[in-house]
């Protein structure tokens, strides 16, 4: 998105800067390398308001110096992911629990 | 070792020498976004410095506007590698804001709509380095780049730049803000390239 | 097979372009060979990161387009304009040229054919992607489940895979396909956005609880989520793919 846009926007998308977000599940790639299995179907408790949901379904801010994951209910902050060339930080302190089903 | 995309080149990201180490120009002005725009109405929009003691001040829209203005031509680096060289802004110097302050604390943390946080030394604000800006380019602030008003701290990278601020507090201790806690350098100076943590 | 496919560390593999079909006039099919590919269920995307003669990567998520086919891969990219991806996926690349994927990724956005709940699925641009592999993996599997497929398009130009899925709702036990134009719409057709109307026309009602897939570039997939939970279907039972601001165009 830049300043002298907008000219490819899509029909719905006049108000695109506050829809500049994808799904929990576009993270899949990134959550599989970092945790060794598929976390978005794992449900997520929010610190926020208490919403459970799998993180498929929260909402990813990617366009920005990390990963930021906040709730589909009430944008609080549910983890973020940054990437350093030799390291990842993770911090999902703003989920209360995640509750993951373990591969057979 | 990855195969070479035959063909792909990338968004232009060749070096330049007049550039702080690993950033490439643009052109425009990306918006980089970690969560929903805040859209303030400036008469709804205020701005407090807050001292270690609970002492505050406050400016609304008016007031703001009532302090000594400065126009600055200044360039940015986004630790995303982007730099955008020559860009002019009007606002309030820090020095403006903090002269009546009585606070012996050593640290920042801004604080923006929209719950985001970042953390400087007092020392990085002050001495003409940075200012809360509200006009971009002889036009108001728009809220994707931070308006009605964000900090504008150019010689870091360009996260320290607090969008759509609204407060200041002065702290004894250092207190790391959104993403210096998620793995972002606590400092962030781009001509020593301090992006990440141990860097 | 795909579930397998979930387990153990991830890694990237080497992809080669075979074959491209031209869908629309920014959009192309790009068919990839992928050595040891294991599989993947409809709605699955793949990463693919592309590397530059000094060292410069890129990486961004696309959805596969049609079923397992043993190492080969399809993907369907449309050309975003400045996109420094979509640019090249869709414009510069060439048979043999390599890039590389890691996947098949996420369970969630995924149907399984063994599945027999009735489907819906909604696209709007190249939403229609992850959509029609699980039309064509219905197909495939020879499965009877009920499937209706509406899908929003500028013009009738920007359709993709139109020709194919005019012969799958015309087959015997195919699915129901239904385009809505929001700016040029064929003679005898009003242009419109999809509203609730075409949607109690057009799809599933409330009562046969189907399964809703929607998916295209994110004001769409919003607009559509909030019409169908209006209309009585459980979210519970609405599944959300969103591409982003400009990854929906065809
Ligand atoms: C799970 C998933 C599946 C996808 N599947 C497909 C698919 O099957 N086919 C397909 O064509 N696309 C798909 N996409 C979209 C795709 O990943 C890319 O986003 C798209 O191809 C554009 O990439 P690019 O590098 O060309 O554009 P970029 O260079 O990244 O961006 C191009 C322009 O659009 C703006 N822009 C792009 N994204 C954003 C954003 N999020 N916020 C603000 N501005 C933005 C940029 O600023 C720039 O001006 C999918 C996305 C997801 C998340
Ligand atoms: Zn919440």
């Amino acid at each position: 998105m830049t300043d002298h846009e907008p000219t490819h926007l899509t029909d719905a998308d006049e108000a695109a800067v506050d829809d500049a977000y994808v799904d929990g599940n576009a993270l899949a790639g990134d959550l599989l390398e970092i945790f060794a299995m598929d976390m978005t179907t794992a449900v997520g408790t929010c610190g926020g308001c208490g919403r459970t949901a799998v993180l498929a379904a929260a909402r990813v801010y990617r366009r920005a110096p990390g990963v930021v994951l906040r709730c589909a209910g009430c944008s609080h902050v549910l983890g973020r992911i940054v990437r350093a060339p030799d390291r990842v930080v993770v911090d999902l302190a703003g989920l209360r629990s995640i509750s993951a089903r373990l591969p057979d | 070792m990855a195969p070479v995309t035959r063909g792909f080149g990338g968004r232009q990201h060749a070096q330049q020498p007049e550039l702080p180490p690993g950033q490439y120009l643009v052109e425009d002005f990306p918006v980089l976004s970690a969560g929903p725009t805040p859209h303030v109405p400036p008469d709804r929009w205020e701005l407090t410095v807050t001292s270690e003691t609970g002492e505050q001040l406050r400016w609304d829209w008016d007031a703001f506007h009532a302090l000594p203005q400065e126009d600055v031509v200044v360039d940015l680096h986004c630790v995303t590698r982007w730099s955008k060289l020559g860009t002019s802004w009007r606002g309030v110097s820090l020095d403006t804001l903090l002269a009546d302050v009585e606070t012996s604390a050593d640290h920042v943390v801004a604080h923006s709509y929209g719950g985001y946080t970042t953390n400087m030394p007092l020392d990085e604000l002050l001495h003409h380095k940075a200012w809360v800006a509200h006009t971009y380019d002889d036009e108001p602030l728009s809220p994707e780049h931070g308006g009605p008003a964000r900090l504008l701290v150019p010689h870091l990278y360009l996260w320290k730049s607090a969008k759509w601020l609204t407060g200041l507090t002065l702290t004894p201790v250092d207190e790391p803000g959104f993403w210096e806690t998620a793995g972002y350098h606590n400092e962030g100076d781009p001509w020593r390239e301090q992006r990440y943590w141990g860097d | 097979m795909a579930g397998a496919a979930l387990l153990g560390r991830l890694t990237w593999r080497t992809a080669t372009a075979r074959s491209f079909t031209a869908e629309t006039a920014s959009a192309r099919t790009i068919v990839l060979e992928v050595p040891g590919w294991p599989g993947h269920l409809p709605g699955q995307h793949v990463d693919v990161r592309l590397t530059a003669p000094d060292g410069y990567t890129a990486t961004r998520a696309y959805s596969i387009a049609d079923a397992t086919n043993g190492d080969l891969v399809s993907i369907t990219v449309a050309e975003v304009p400045g996109g420094e991806v979509s640019g090249y996926l869709a414009g510069a690349m060439e048979a043999g040229d390599q890039v590389e994927v890691r996947g098949p990724l996420g369970g969630w956005f995924v149907w399984r054919p063994e599945d027999a709940a009735p489907v819906q699925l909604v696209g709007g641009g190249t939403g229609l992607v992850p959509l029609v592999a699980m039309v064509r993996s219905r197909a495939r599997a020879g499965a009877r489940t009920p499937m209706r497929l509406l899908c929003s398009v500028r013009d009738p130009g920007s359709a993709l895979y139109s020709a194919e899925l005019a012969l799958e709702s015309t087959r015997a036990g195919g699915v129901a396909v239904t385009w809505q134009h929001t700016r040029v719409a064929p003679p005898g057709r009003a242009p419109g956005r999809i509203d609730a109307d075409v949607l109690r026309a057009a799809t599933f009602a409330p009562s046969a609880r189907p399964t809703c897939f929607v998916c295209g570039p994110t004001p769409f997939v919003e607009a559509i989520t909030a019409l169908l939970v209006d209309l009585g279907h459980d979210p519970a039972r609405i599944r959300a793919e969103r591409f982003g601001p400009t990854g929906g165009q065809a």
